[in-house]
Formats: C-alpha cells, structure tokens, sequence
C-alpha cells in the first residue's frame, strides 16, 4: 500500500516537471525565431547604414559632410531640436504637474490632447500648418502683407517639430507623477514652503529620472521627425532642408554612399540615445540602491 | 492653542463628507477623532489643518475654523502653523532623514531662516527626542514603518507648531509596534503639551490614548467625551456599537416594561452564566462553544427563546467552576444594560434621556 501510495507521488511529480519544463527543441526554435527576427529587421538593417556609408571608403565618408547643403542641414536640425526640446520640456513640465496635481474641469480632454500628435499621421501635422499659414492658408495673407514667412522657412519647420513632439515629455511624467500622488507636496506646504520651493524641492527631484528620460526621446525624435517636417519644408536646399530631408534628396539622386553617410548621423544618434537611456536607468537603480551614505554631507550639498 | 470648529459643512461633489460639524478642543489636550471610514473623520482633521477648506457660507458663523478665538478659515496651511503627519508619512523619497526634518526651517524666507547651525542642533535635538540619532543620514526607504512614523513626527514638529494633527498615525504599522509608538506618542504629549488631534478607526487606539474622542458617523459627531464617558455611557446604538464588543439583543424581556420596541445592550463581560439555580429574571441560554485562553474565557450562547447569539467573558476560574460543555442549557443574568427604542438606529439625535440606564442587580 505504502509503495503503491509513493509510486503515485513520483508519477505525479515526475509529470508535473515535464509540464513545468518545455522539451529542449521548443526552447531552441523559439530562441532561434527570436534571435533571426532582431537580426532581420533591427542589427542587418543597422550595419547596412555603415557599410553602405563606408563603401567608398573612409575618405568619401567624411567628404559626405563638407557638402555646405549636409552642414546646412544639420545646422537647421539642431536648430529645430534646440528650440523644440526646451519647449516641450517646459510644457511637459507643466503640463503634467497640472494634471497629476489638481482636479480642473476638461483635464481629461486635456490628458486626451497631448496624446494627439502621437495619434494622427505626420503628413497631417504638416498639412494643418501649410492649411494655418500657407499662401492660401487662413493667416496666409495677412503674414504676405506683413512679409512673415512660415511655411517653405525655418518657423514653420520648428513649429511642425514642436507639434510632433509634443507628448514625449508629458507622457513620461503624467503616470509617474500620478503614483506619486501629492502628499509630499503638501507636506511642503504646511511645512510653509512656498509653491516655487516645493515644485523645486519636492516634485522636481521626485521626477528628474523621468524628465531626462523624456527629454532624450524628445530629442531623438525632434532630430529624426519626417514627414510633418517633409510638408512644411519646401525642400530648399541650404535654406529649409533638415537631416532626414537631406538624406531623401541625396538617395533620390543616386548619391547613396552620401545618403547613407548623412543616414548614419541619424543612427549614431540613435545609438547614443539608446545608450543614454540605459545609464539614466542604470544611475536611477544605483541612487536608490546606494543610498546609504552618511550623515555629513547633506549640508555640504546645499 | 485651543482649536474651535463652528459649523462645518464639506461637500466632494454629491457626497456629503460632513454635515455641520462643530468641535471644540482645548489647549494641551490629546483629541481623538474616532469612526468607521467615510465617517468625515480625516475631512474634518485636513479642514482644521488647511489642506482643505469647508462649503463657503454668507453667515459668518458657519464653516469656520478657530485657533485660539482667531478666525483662520481662510488661511491657508502654510501660515496656519500646524504640523501635519500624513497616514503614509510623505516623507521626502528624496531626501535624508536629516534633510527631511530640516525642510521647514530651510524653507523660511532669508531674515526668518535660522543658521545653518541653528537648523543642525534643532534636528539633532528633534532626532534624540524621537530616538533616531543614528539615523540622520538614512533616506526613508531604508527606514522600517515606526522610525519613518518618528521620522515624519519631528519633521511637523521642526517648525514647532501649535497645533499637532496625525492622520491615522499608526494605520500602518503591524500590532507590536502599533502599541509601543501609541505609548511613547503618549510619552511625548506629556513632555510638549501640544495641542493634538489625531484621527483613528481603532476604538483600542482612541480609548487609551485620547483625553478625549469624538466619535464620528456619517458626516456627523455623535458624541464627545473623555474615554470613560463615551464608553459607559454611549449616546447612541452606534458608539455603543463601535467601541467595543456588544451584545444586541430586540428585548421583548417582559420584566421592566421592556417591549418589543426597545432594543437592549449588554457588554460580554456584563453578561454572567449562572448553572445551579434560576434567578427570576434571567435568560436561558444555550452554550455554543467555549473558549477559553488568556484570563477571561469567551463563551458563545445561543437565547433560547429568540435563538439570537450572545457572547458572554468570564473570569478563568469561574469558567472552570461552570465546567461548561457544548449543548448545555444554562441561565444568563446582565449586570448592566443599555436600551435604545428601536426606530432611533443610528441617528444622531438621540438624546441621553431616551436611553435608559438599567442596573438590575437580580436579572431581567
């Protein structure tokens, strides 16, 4: 009976282990379809942007860059993201302070609202400009009158930028700042501190990760935004031309070593951000981890 | 600082959080807001502290919230000079315990901020008084439950408030440290006389650390008074109800002209079990279940007659004389009753008159 009885047992565990544990040629297929599809369509893809940007060799990589039209266009570029990025970090900043922190009729149209330039399709956030301020746009007119040009010029390239990367920031914070709640901000208050001082004290340092996080983001899409850019742009050469246009240009007329060295900026700079991105995660971990230093510096800091 | 609250009203859109609420408290003394939650209990504290502010009245002598005979409606938290302990805490994440206890006197503008030395003695003097010297330098996250309590204690007192108000302050710590900090916070009121109120939803809690409790139901109060008072003398079937374990009874007890209307009261440990003889007014009970550890044995009865349960506690020794076995038939004599009329449930206005007090020496 006794024999019987641990028989069962063994069966029992003997099955529940297999269960747990998938056979060896599942786990190998599945590693291999993983493997092979980040090869495919992320590191093939990668590499091709350098060999092709190499082919020519190292010297025609870098004469790629004299050409004052691609000095033009990263000029214009970084422009549009220097503007661009402290925008939005400001109205991020802002933007979901507000929401996370105060209850305020139509907040979640808000909410809703800077999601929208994640939601409709570039081509679009550039056509509402072009409708805005081109020369038969609403404003059209009374901006020729004034001889203000926005559309096919450097203001209206930044205006789409702006538009298009509007959420970046805000997202990153609103959830973070939400589970955070606001007992710590009015615990400064009834310490009496003041609004400024507990914004700068309390709720900034809480989000500071965040923000930087966000702003890398922002960053990297204001540097590589497209289509909306493509709209108001023009496409004039030295004037209105950013990387990401450049780089259509120089492919469509067959200078492809020149595209592809040009395109490489653009992936170093995506390489940077991603490696960015995992140092703030990485910092982030290691200040709450390595938290325990002593007593005598916190005067020192101030 | 006495603190003195007229009329309050508190409305979160169709919800009624309170419903006129006047309050007085006295300089010195350690006030305990009591109730079951969505009593009104942490509004009305958060309304005193200036976090929020009551429904805006025209006659000024409603909605209003006084320190020391001065109207402070309408200032708010920051100027009110209170300290506030937060059911979490909401210490700085950020900040070392140091930095957190220091934030409000680092916060002063230039000629009101103390020097940097200055701010450093007071928070040594604050970390000794809340027996965290060591602990300076730690970030709360490496603190437990009680030191982060402690924690949050000194950083409202840093600014030496006049008025001290705990939300919930021991909600969220385990028992054994729940009734080590309620005695030592009971330590601290005794050494700085400040003001306090804090609000709780524990009877224990309020009974034994309170000078006096306010106990709280659906936006209103239904009674104030030291613990004894409200304890022995409830005003109404709810306070006798929350604080404490109670039998309800509907009477129906014949005796006394106590009818069916009524219903009546009585304390376990007012509730004796008697085998041998039958007194002339007592119940009979049957015995459901036994149990017996710790000095008072708690003994489940079922009344015969209506078959509602009654829990009896009686004394160790006297539970042993009893020898009480499941099934038995025993009689139930109250050494003391409380009765309502029947229709009043709940209601606040139940007057002290309309309960009567019954000590009936030989049973019902």
């Amino acid at each position: 009976m006794a024999g019987h009885a641990s028989t069962l047992t063994y069966v029992a565990q003997h099955h529940r282990r297999r269960s747990i544990e998938d056979p060896l040629w599942l786990k190998v297929l599945l590693i291999a379809i993983a493997v092979g599809f980040v090869s495919l369509f992320l590191v093939v893809p990668l590499l091709s942007v350098f060999v092709e940007a190499l082919r020519k060799g190292v010297g025609a990589y870098f004469s790629a860059f004299v050409d004052p039209d691609t000095k033009s266009a990263v000029k214009l570029t970084l422009l549009a993201a220097a503007i661009a990025v402290p925008a939005n970090l400001v109205f991020g900043l802002a933007a979901s302070w507000a929401i996370a922190k105060f209850e305020f009729p139509g907040k979640s149209i808000l909410t809703t609202l800077i999601d929208l330039p994640f939601a409709v399709s570039p081509v679009i956030s550039g056509l509402v400009y072009v409708l805005l301020f081109g020369a038969q746009g609403w404003w059209g007119p009374w901006l020729m009158d004034h001889d203000i040009r926005i559309i096919f010029a450097v203001p209206g390239i930044v205006l789409a930028t702006v538009f298009v990367t509007f959420p970046f920031v805000a997202r990153e914070l609103i959830p973070l700042m939400q589970a955070q709640g606001k007992d710590e901000e009015l615990a400064a208050l009834t310490l009496g501190a003041s609004g400024w001082q507990t914004f700068r004290r309390v709720t900034l340092p809480n989000v500071k990760w965040a923000l930087f996080y966000g702003v890398i983001l922002c960053n990297a899409r204001a540097m590589g935004e497209f289509g909306a850019v493509s709209v108001v742009s023009g496409h004039i050469r030295g004037e209105t031309n950013t990387v990401p246009l450049h780089v259509e240009i120089l492919y469509n007329e067959y200078q492809t070593q020149a595209a592809f060295a040009v395109a490489s900026l653009l992936t170093v700079l995506a390489l940077v951000t991603l490696v960015l991105k995992s140092l703030i995660e990485w910092k982030h971990a290691k200040s709450v981890a390595a938290a325990s230093a002593s007593t005598t510096r916190q005067f020192a800091t101030k | 600082m006495s603190i003195e609250v007229r009329n309050v009203w508190k409305h979160f859109g169709d919800f009624t959080a309170l419903a006129g609420v006047s309050l007085k408290v006295e300089t010195g003394k350690l006030t305990a807001l009591l109730g079951p939650s969505g009593s009104g209990k942490t509004t009305l504290l958060r309304i005193i502290a200036g976090l929020e502010f009551a429904d805006a009245s025209d006659d000024p002598d409603w909605g209003r919230v006084l320190f020391h005979g001065e109207d402070v409606s309408n200032i708010p938290a920051g100027k009110r000079g209170v300290g506030f302990v937060f059911q979490h805490y909401a210490l700085f994440k950020h900040m070392t315990v140091f930095e957190n206890i220091a934030f409000g006197l680092t916060v002063r503008p230039g000629s009101a901020r103390p020097s940097k030395k200055a701010i450093a003695d007071r928070v040594k003097e604050l970390l000794e008084l809340v027996q965290l010297e060591k602990f300076g330098g730690r970030l709360p996250h490496q603190l437990s439950g009680g030191q982060r309590q402690r924690v949050a204690l000194a950083r409202a007192l840093a600014v030496q408030p006049k008025v001290l108000l705990l939300d919930e302050p021991f909600g969220a710590l385990d028992a054994q440290v729940r009734k080590d900090l309620r005695r030592w916070l009971r330590g601290l009121h005794e050494k700085l006389h400040v003001t306090t109120v804090f609000v709780t939803h524990d009877q224990e809690e309020a009974l034994e650390l309170a000078d006096e409790v306010v106990v709280m139901n659906q936006a209103k109060i239904e009674q104030i008074g030291d613990p004894q008072v409200v304890y022995d003398r409830p005003a109404s079937p709810f306070v006798i109800e929350f604080l404490g374990n109670v039998n309800r009874l509907v009477a129906g007890l014949g005796k006394l002209n106590i009818s069916n209307k009524d219903v009546l009261y009585v304390r376990p440990h007012d509730v004796e079990i008697r085998r041998d003889h039958a007194p002339e007014h007592s119940l009979r009970a049957r015995v459901l279940h036994v149990f017996s550890a710790g000095n008072y044995g708690r003994v489940t009865l079922q009344r015969l007659t209506t078959g509602e349960p009654l829990e009896a506690e009686v004394p160790r020794d006297q539970l042993r004389s009893l020898n009480l076995q499941q099934g038995d038939e025993v009689f139930v004599v109250f050494r003391h009753v409380r009765l309502f009329p029947k229709g009043q449930f709940y209601e606040t206005d139940v007057k002290d008159e309309t309960a009567t007090e019954a000590d009936i020496s030989g049973g019902i």
